[in-house]
C-alpha cells in the first residue's frame, strides 16, 4: 500500500519548469500560475521582466488549435514579440472570485474564436495602450508620439526605445483605456499567418500532462461501473467480496447508478470491480432495442403534429401538382464520440475545500458540477484544466467531474483519480442523436425542384441537455443547415418548402457530437439531391447550381471543390465523383470525392474541401481540422453505430466500434477561402460534407444509393 | 518483486504478475507519457518499445516484459535532443490533442528502424494506431520526412 504523505503544495508540481510553454508543464494547484509574481497588464495578458507574454486563453484546447488562435488574436493587437508568447488557462475559481473577466469558458460549437474575437482582441489593445502610457510617462512624451511593435515600444522623435518587460510593471498601474479601438484586418499581421501551434513539443515527448496523467501525493485510483440501462439504478453489491483483494481502500455507491472500487492502482481497482457482484434495478427501460426506437422514429415521419422550422410556399400542393415526385426515407444511428482519452477527474475533498483536476471543454460548468457535489461554497472550490485527449462535445458535460467529487468525499483529504475504462466510456456516453427523415420532393417538367418536404423524426439533444433553449418546445438545433437563415441556413430556393420535426426521445442519453445535427442533415439532404438531379436527368453539380443563385457564398465554395475535383473534366478510369455542401457554425463548406468502388470495397482516392469561414486566423490549423473532420465524418459514416439491446448500448470498446487507420485515409485537398465580414467556426462545419460527396461519388461508381447507415451494414468497408 | 528496465534505468515492483505493462509504467512507475486508450491492444495509444520492438503494453504482462529493455516515449530523445521522428514531428505540427501521438511516435520511430525508407504501403501496414483527431495526413508526411532527414 502506499503511503499517504500529509498533502504539501509544493510537492503537487512535477516535471519541469522551464522557459517556453507554460501549460502542461506541471500540475497547477490553488494561488498558484506560471505568471506566479510577474505584473498582470490586464487579465488577459501579463508580461515578465524577460519579456515573456503569457496570454491567457479561457477556452479549452482539445486538439483543435483554438490555444494557438487566440493567442495570435490577442498577439496581434499587443504588438508582442510572438516568439515569446505563452499560454496559460484561467481558472475557473479566478473567474469566479474576479467576477468573470474572460467571459464564457465554454468550448463547443465551433465558438472558440467565433463569439470571442473581439474582446480578446480588446484584451491584446488595451495592454498595448497601457504599456505605451507607462513608457510615454517614463519619457515625458505623448502617448501618441510612440509605437510599439514586436514587444519594442519606440519614441522616434528622440530616438528612444525599451521593451514590454522593461515596463510592464509601470504598466500594470496605468488606468485601463475606455475606448480600444480594433486594427483594420487589413492591417493583420498575425492573424492569417498559418503559425505553429504552441503546444506541439509536449506532444511529441510524453511531457503533456492530460487529466488521466494527474499524479497526486497519496493519490488512490478508482473504477467504475454504471447503470448499463440508463436511467436505472444500482440495487445491490457485494463490497464484502472484494474488500480484501490487494490493494482495494473502498468500495463506494455514487449517486443511484454507480457503484467504484477505491484502489492503490488502477489496476486493482478494476479488476476488483470487475469481480464484485452488482445488481440492477431495471424498470422499464431495459425492455427497449435499437428496433423498438427504429420503429417509433420510423411513425413519425408520418406523424401529425411536427415542430416547423423553415417554411415557404404550400408544400402539400406543390407536391400535389409536380410533375414528377420522389419520396426517400433516410436514417442516422447513434455513434459515440470515442475520445481516445477516456473520460477521467480527479478530486480531493475535505470539509473546507475541495479541488478537482480534469479535462474539460466547459471549466465553468465542470466548476458547478463541483460546487454542487461538494456543498461547498465557491470560495472553496477550485477547478484545474487539464490538457483534453479529445473532446468532440463529450466534455462539455460533467458527469465524470461529478462522479469523481462524489467518490472523493466518501474518502476526505484522499486525492482520488477516477479513470473510466473504454467498455465504460463506450456504454455511458452522450451519444449522437438518431433520427430518421423522409425526404419528399417534387419536380416540374424541366426537371427543377419546386417542392421539397424535409421530415425529421427522432431524438433532440436540447431537450436533454439545455431545456432552456427549447423555442415553445421546438429544438432549434434539430434543424442545424436546414433553417432558413442564420449559422445554419440551407443553401437552395425552393418554392415550396418544409422542414419540420417529429420529436422523440428514446431513452438513451443524447449529447453534442462534432458536427452535431449537421452530420446526418447533411447526408439526408445531399444525398437527395444527388437523388433528384439522376431523376430530373441533369448533372448533380448544375442541378444545384440552378437552386443557388440566391446563395452566392454557398455557391461559392460549392464551385470551389468544382473546380478543385476538376468536374468539368473526366475522372480516371474507374475512379467516380461525388459532390456536396453545406452550411454550419456560421461556415460555408463543400467537399468533392473521387472514389473507386472493387466489390464491397471502397477506395477514397482525393477529397477535395473548401470552407469560407469569414475570417481564416490561422489557415495551417484550418486544413488540419478539415483533414481530420474528415476522419471523424467517414469513421462515422462507415463504422459508427451503437446499437441498443435491452435497454443498454451494445459496443464496448474499439474491436466493435472501429474508427479508420491511416492506410484509409484519402488525400485531402484543402480550400481555405475566407470571404471577411464574418466570423464562421472551423472544428465543426466540414465534417458534414465529406459523407455526402462519397456517398454521391459510391452511387455514380455503383448506381446503388445507400439510405441508412453505417455502411458495413451493407457490407461496405473502406479500402 | 518483479524487476524491469525501462530507459535503461531499472525499477523493482511490487505488482501481481499478470498486471499489464502500461499500468505498471503508469501508476506503480509514475511515467505518464505512455497512454491508455482502450487495453485490448487495438488502438495503439500505449505502444512501447520491447527490445526494439513497438508493442501494445496493456496487451503484455509485467512478467513477460521483466528482464527485456523497455523504451517508452520518454527514453526516446536524448538529453532532451530529440529524435529524428520527433522533430518531423514538431516540424509539422502533427499532433492535435496529442494523446494518440506517444503511441503513433513509438510505432513509427520502430518502424524507421526497420526500414528507413518506408513506402506509403510499407506504413499503412505497420501503422495502426488510431487517432480520434485525425492527424493521419501529417503523420505521413512527417514519416516521409523523418527518413529523409
Amino acid at each position: 500500500m502506499n503511503a499517504m504523505p500529509k498533502l504539501d503544495r509544493r510537492s503537487f508540481l512535477v516535471g519541469t519548469a522551464t522557459a517556453g510553454l507554460s501549460l502542461g508543464f506541471n500540475i497547477p494547484f490553488l494561488n498558484s500560475t506560471s505568471a506566479q509574481g510577474a505584473p498582470e497588464i490586464n487579465a488577459w495578458v501579463v508580461i515578465k521582466s524577460d519579456d515573456t507574454v503569457i496570454i491567457r486563453i479561457a477556452r479549452s484546447e482539445m486538439g483543435q488549435g483554438t490555444l494557438t488562435g487566440l493567442a495570435q488574436m490577442v498577439a496581434e493587437e499587443l504588438e508582442c514579440d510572438w516568439s515569446k508568447v505563452t499560454t496559460e488557462y484561467p481558472t475557473p475559481g479566478q473567474s469566479v472570485a474576479r467576477k468573470n473577466p474572460w467571459g464564457d469558458f465554454g468550448t463547443g460549437g465551433s465558438r472558440g474564436i467565433r463569439t470571442s474575437h473581439d474582446y480578446v482582441r480588446k484584451g491584446g489593445a488595451a495592454a498595448r495602450m497601457m504599456l505605451i502610457a507607462a513608457a510615454a510617462g517614463e519619457w515625458k512624451v505623448p502617448a501618441s508620439e510612440c509605437s510599439a511593435a514586436n514587444s519594442v515600444i519606440t519614441h522616434k522623435a528622440s530616438n528612444r526605445t525599451t521593451t514590454y518587460g522593461k515596463v510592464a510593471a509601470g504598466a500594470a498601474q496605468v488606468e485601463p483605456p475606455a475606448d480600444v479601438p480594433l486594427k483594420d484586418p487589413k492591417d493583420w499581421k498575425l492573424i492569417g499567418k498559418s503559425v505553429k501551434r504552441l503546444d506541439t513539443l509536449d506532444k511529441t515527448t510524453g511531457k503533456m500532462m492530460y487529466g488521466a496523467d494527474v499524479r497526486l501525493p497519496g493519490m488512490m485510483y478508482a473504477a467504475i461501473k454504471q447503470c448499463p440501462v440508463f436511467g436505472d439504478k444500482v440495487k445491490s453489491f457485494d463490497a464484502a467480496k472484494v474488500a480484501s483483494m490487494k490493494g482495494v481502500q473502498k468500495v463506494v455507491q455514487v449517486g443511484d447508478s454507480a457503484v467504484a472500487v477505491v484502489a492503490d492502482s488502477w489496476w486493482r481497482a478494476k479488476t476488483a470491480l470487475d469481480a464484485m457482484p452488482i445488481v440492477w434495478d431495471n424498470g422499464p427501460n431495459a425492455k427497449v432495442s435499437s428496433e423498438s426506437i427504429g420503429k417509433w422514429l420510423k411513425e413519425g415521419l408520418d406523424a401529425e403534429q411536427a415542430f416547423v422550422n423553415n417554411k415557404n410556399g404550400d408544400v402539400k400542393a406543390g407536391l400535389a401538382s409536380a410533375a414528377k415526385t420522389v419520396v426517400q426515407d433516410y436514417a442516422y444511428p447513434y455513434q459515440n464520440h470515442a475520445c481516445m482519452e477516456p473520460l477521467n477527474a480527479t478530486a480531493v475533498y475535505t470539509a473546507d475545500k475541495c479541488e478537482v483536476w480534469c479535462g474539460t471543454q466547459h471549466g465553468q460548468a465542470a466548476f458547478a458540477a463541483v460546487l454542487e457535489a461538494s456543498g461547498l461554497p465557491a470560495s472553496k472550490v477550485e477547478v484545474y484544466k487539464m490538457m483534453l485527449g479529445g473532446g468532440f462535445g463529450r466534455r462539455g458535460r460533467s458527469d465524470y467531474v461529478t462522479q469523481a467529487v462524489l467518490i472523493a468525499k466518501q474518502m476526505p483529504g484522499t486525492p482520488v483519480k477516477l479513470l473510466w475504462s473504454r467498455e465504460e466510456d463506450m456504454q455511458h456516453c452522450s451519444y449522437h442523436p438518431i433520427t430518421q427523415c423522409r425526404m419528399s420532393a417534387g419536380l416540374d417538367d424541366k426537371g427543377n425542384l419546386t417542392s421539397l418536404h424535409v421530415r425529421l423524426s427522432g431524438q433532440s439533444i436540447l431537450t436533454a441537455l439545455r431545456p432552456e433553449a427549447l423555442v415553445n418546445g421546438m429544438d432549434p438545433a434539430t434543424f442545424a443547415g436546414l433553417s432558413p437563415t442564420g449559422e445554419a441556413a440551407i443553401g437552395y430556393s425552393v418554392p415550396n418548402l418544409l422542414v419540420d420535426h417529429s420529436m422523440r426521445n428514446p431513452h438513451v442519453p443524447p449529447g453534442f457530437w462534432r458536427g452535431v445535427n449537421v452530420n446526418q442533415n447533411a447526408i439526408y439532404l445531399e444525398s437527395f439531391m444527388d437523388e433528384l438531379a439522376k431523376e430530373a436527368g441533369v448533372d448533380p453539380l448544375e442541378f444545384r447550381r440552378r437552386l443557388m443563385a440566391k446563395y452566392p457564398k454557398h455557391l461559392g465554395v460549392l464551385n470551389a471543390v468544382a473546380n478543385g475535383i476538376g468536374w468539368d473534366k473526366p475522372a480516371p478510369a474507374g475512379v467516380h465523383r461525388g459532390i456536396a455542401q453545406f452550411m454550419g457554425y456560421g461556415s460555408y463548406v463543400a467537399a468533392a470525392a473521387e472514389v473507386s468502388v472493387t466489390g464491397n470495397k471502397v477506395k477514397i482516392h482525393r477529397l477535395v474541401a473548401a470552407t469560407d469561414p469569414g475570417y481564416a486566423v490561422n489557415p495551417g490549423q484550418i486544413e488540419r481540422q478539415i483533414a481530420g473532420s474528415f476522419v471523424y465524418g467517414l469513421s462515422a459514416l462507415f463504422m459508427g453505430e451503437c446499437t441498443v439491446k435491452d435497454g443498454a448500448i451494445e459496443q464496448s470498446n474499439f474491436d466493435n466500434y472501429d474508427s479508420m487507420r491511416i492506410a484509409q485515409m484519402p488525400k485531402v485537398e484543402c480550400i481555405v477561402m475566407p470571404s471577411g465580414g464574418f466570423w464562421g467556426g472551423v472544428g465543426e462545419p466540414t465534417i458534414c460534407v465529406a459523407p455526402p460527396a462519397v456517398l454521391n461519388a459510391i452511387s455514380a461508381a455503383t448506381g446503388k444509393r445507400y439510405r441508412t447507415f453505417p455502411l458495413k451494414n451493407h457490407g461496405l468497408t473502406m479500402a | 518483486m518483479i524487476n524491469l528496465t525501462i530507459n535503461g534505468k531499472s525499477h523493482s515492483v511490487d505488482v501481481e504478475p499478470d498486471t499489464p505493462l502500461l499500468w505498471v509504467i503508469r501508476d506503480t512507475i509514475g511515467m505518464t507519457g505512455t497512454k491508455y486508450g482502450c487495453g485490448i491492444a487495438q488502438c495503439g495509444a500505449c505502444t512501447v518499445h520491447i527490445d526494439g520492438q513497438a508493442v501494445r503494453s496493456c496487451g503484455m504482462t509485467v512478467s513477460d516484459a521483466a528482464g527485456k529493455k523497455i523504451t517508452t516515449i520518454e527514453g526516446l530523445a536524448d538529453n532532451g535532443v530529440l529524435t529524428k521522428v520527433q522533430k518531423a514531428w514538431v516540424e509539422l505540427d502533427v499532433p492535435q490533442c496529442g494523446y494518440c501521438q506517444s503511441g503513433m511516435i513509438m510505432a513509427v520511430s520502430a518502424l524507421l528502424k526497420e526500414k528507413p525508407k518506408p513506402t506509403d504501403a510499407d506504413i499503412n501496414e505497420a501503422i495502426t494506431n488510431i487517432c480520434r483527431c485525425g492527424s493521419f495526413q501529417q503523420v505521413r508526411a512527417a514519416i516521409h520526412a523523418a527518413a529523409n532527414a
